[in-house]
């Protein structure tokens, strides 16, 4: 747990923590915790039993005994060859699921050949511009067997219409296919930053998506309600918690508004939440998270199916909390955080790796961190019983005042007139600004020790090799989706975009006309400029 | 009482990580500067031409994707060709060690990695940004 300390002269010998306590979130730490703070308190109806409702203490009744978590490293850079290469590597090493991070270009809905692009093609992730891109990608991949997490939001619509048709051209019934797109846009405008266009009209794409999602795809989550760039963005553990159960709300409330059954596209929401390093309180959180979720679908939604009540989640070590300075001690916070996920009880991990605050991971470190999962499943005992904490005065306690700080958030939001109308406004992005500035200060003035940045700070740093991403990436990538523009049939494409043109001008549903796109070749630029041109691009206010 | 100084924070490129400028806003702001925030996704183009018309007196660019080393130098470039390069350009992000002697080179004059403290950042700006009127 990470405490705070008052005044305390920099440079003098830590002692005992002292007095007074609070989590990352400010939630007041007593030095101590009994009976008397559970008093009057229904445990049984505030936990259940591990896959019952609320399911506080874990979504399965058996949880890591009937099966582990899915070890899901996120990998993507250089071209969509480079990334295939990474992904079999992981998969030969044990990993059990896909994750692709995708270049900054892609995210934004531009060629890697647009001005836009300059620079950045393949850094942060793979470049992905056409079918035969996503093609190459997913080379001797097995898409019947291994389940794909793509990082997509703005163009989400793009990447999984592309994921589809390679899957129907190699043979596999989509039904088969398994998999996730993030598609979480409420996020991107609260803290991530990767859009095309404004709100509402990425509102009403996503409604497709869902719609589409329910008829065709039955093994695809097309919504990752995600936390992780909020908290990234510097919000609290409550925050974080709040702002994403308040997304959720807006997505299910926008199903229902095209038309769809809850009990149909709920059971394939999922979540994906950061795992940072306030112990207790992040343990805290996933099981608030859940019991949360549970009421929402069940009272505030009327879910009937007991799968619409789950909050299944993926969980990544929070990236913010790595340090520059002695990178191999990230090795150990890593360790913590994803011990922490797992007491949490998450369904999937992705563990970071040590060198994270330079550039993208090398083999070698991306192994580490994989190791490290390993090392919790299969030598500590912590998954060998469910949910091994609940009971504990301490973490029940927080569990219940993380709730509550949560609540209100979402109260206030709703008064807002829900997250849609509260992005509109600046709401949480302010939140989110005020929590970060204040937490740097506290840095800043040694309130909160960071390990060798603040305090136990050494001269001498220890240099790690880093992966360094060839600017020949950038010509080939620009090369190929040349070659594919020029040698495709040029009228089919633009039939297909003046098709989708039409639908997304109507109330026609965009993803058929999205698939025949891709498929004839039209290039995810083509595709999002329809976008951009029908319902102009997000502009952000420049608040600080 | 001498005007404020005034610092440009911009984002070039299309990372929308901006945890770290709007701290370094505020920070700067509340240490008496006039600071302008352009928001994000600006190309080089957009930032010159923001500073020329703000009149600043130094621009800070913020990247974290890793495209520092094209788009830098092109907002260097940039400020030379409109003859503006007596604008004082700092930077931060995410930017491995080796890469920095080349930047410095290019003409930015500092740069902060990740890690550096709020009060480093403010004393280098208060150290090493002259009012441009008072230059001469």
């Amino acid at each position: 747990m990470s405490v705070t300390k008052g005044g305390r002269p920099a440079g003098t010998p830590v002692r005992g923590l002292g007095p007074p306590g609070e989590t990352l979130s400010g939630i007041p730490v007593k030095e101590v915790y009994g009976p008397e703070d559970l008093a009057g308190r229904s445990l049984e109806a505030a936990l259940g039993r591990p896959g019952a409702y609320p399911f506080t203490r874990g979504i399965h009744p058996t949880m890591y005994r009937g099966r582990l978590w899915t070890m899901r490293q996120f990998a993507g850079f250089g071209t969509a060859e480079d990334t295939n290469r990474r992904f079999r590597y992981l998969l030969e090493h044990g990993q059990t699921g896909l994750s692709v991070a995708f270049d900054m270009p892609t995210l934004m809905g531009y060629d890697s050949d647009h001005p836009r692009a300059m620079g950045e093609v393949g850094r942060e992730g793979v470049a992905i511009d056409t079918l035969e891109d996503m093609e190459i990608l997913l080379r001797d991949l097995p898409l019947d067997r291994v389940t794909t997490s793509m990082t997509i939001n703005a163009p989400a619509n793009v990447l999984l219409a592309m994921y589809v048709a390679t899957a129907d051209r190699r043979g596999i019934p989509r039904a088969q296919i398994g998999g996730t797109t993030q598609t979480d846009m409420l996020k991107e405008f609260i803290a991530q930053k990767e859009w095309i266009v404004p709100p509402r009209p990425s509102m009403r794409l996503i409604q497709d998506m869902l719609a589409f999602g329910v008829r065709e795809l039955p093994r695809w989550n097309v919504i990752s309600i995600s936390g992780y760039h909020i908290r990234e963005a510097g919000a609290t553990a409550v925050q974080e918690l709040a702002f994403t159960l308040a997304d959720g709300i807006a997505y299910v409330e926008a199903g229902i508004a095209a038309g769809l059954d809850v009990d149909d596209f709920a059971p394939r929401l999922s979540f994906f939440f950061d795992v940072h390093n306030d112990f207790f309180e992040e343990i805290a959180k996933f099981r608030a998270a859940r019991r949360m979720w549970a009421t929402i679908m069940r009272d505030r939604f009327g879910a009937r199916t007991p799968r619409s009540w789950w909050l299944r989640t993926h969980a990544q070590t929070a990236g913010v909390s790595l340090t520059a300075q002695q990178p191999l001690n990230n090795i150990a916070r890593v360790a913590l955080q994803a011990l922490a996920a797992v007491l949490g009880g998450t369904q999937s991990l992705h563990t970071n790796s040590m060198d994270e605050t330079y550039a993208l991971p090398t083999e070698e470190a991306v192994t580490v961190a994989l190791r490290t999962q390993q090392i919790i499943a299969h030598e500590t005992g912590v998954a060998a019983t469910a949910d091994p904490l609940g009971g504990a005065y301490f973490v029940e306690t927080l569990t219940d005042q993380i709730e509550e700080a949560a609540w209100r958030y979402i109260r206030a939001i709703d008064a807002l007139g829900g997250m849609v109308a509260a992005v509109e406004a600046g709401y949480p992005m302010r939140e989110i600004a005020d929590a970060s500035f204040r937490f740097q200060q506290q840095v800043e003035r040694g309130e909160r020790i960071i390990v060798g940045v603040n305090e136990f700070t050494m001269p001498e740093e220890t240099p790690i090799p880093i992966l360094r991403i060839d600017p020949e990436v950038e010509r080939r990538q620009i090369e190929r989706t040349r070659r594919v523009r020029a040698e495709r049939d040029n009228a089919r494409a633009e039939r297909a975009l003046a098709a989708l043109r039409r639908a997304a001008e109507g109330s026609e549903n965009t993803m058929d006309a999205i698939l025949e796109c891709v498929t004839a070749y039209a290039t995810l630029g083509e595709i999002s400029d329809v976008f951009r041109r029908v319902y102009g691009e997000y502009r952000e206010p420049a608040l600080v | 009482m001498a005007p404020a100084i005034r610092i440009l924070l911009a984002k070039p490129g299309l990372d929308g990580h901006d945890r770290g400028i709007k701290v370094v806003a505020r920070a700067l702001r509340d240490a008496g500067f006039e600071v302008i925030y352009t928001g994000l996704h600006q190309t080089p183009e957009m930032v010159v031409s923001a500073a020329i018309q703000e009149d600043v007196d130094a621009i800070g660019l913020s990247i974290l994707s890793g495209a520092h080393n094209t788009l830098f130098p092109r907002v260097l470039a940039l400020l030379r060709e409109r003859g503006a390069d007596g604008i004082v350009v700092f930077a931060g992000g995410i930017i491995p060690d080796e890469d920095i002697p080349r930047l410095l080179e290019a003409g930015i004059r500092k740069v902060f990695s990740p890690g550096a403290s709020l009060e480093e950042i403010v004393g280098w700006a208060r150290a090493n940004i002259p009012p441009r009127g008072a230059a001469a």
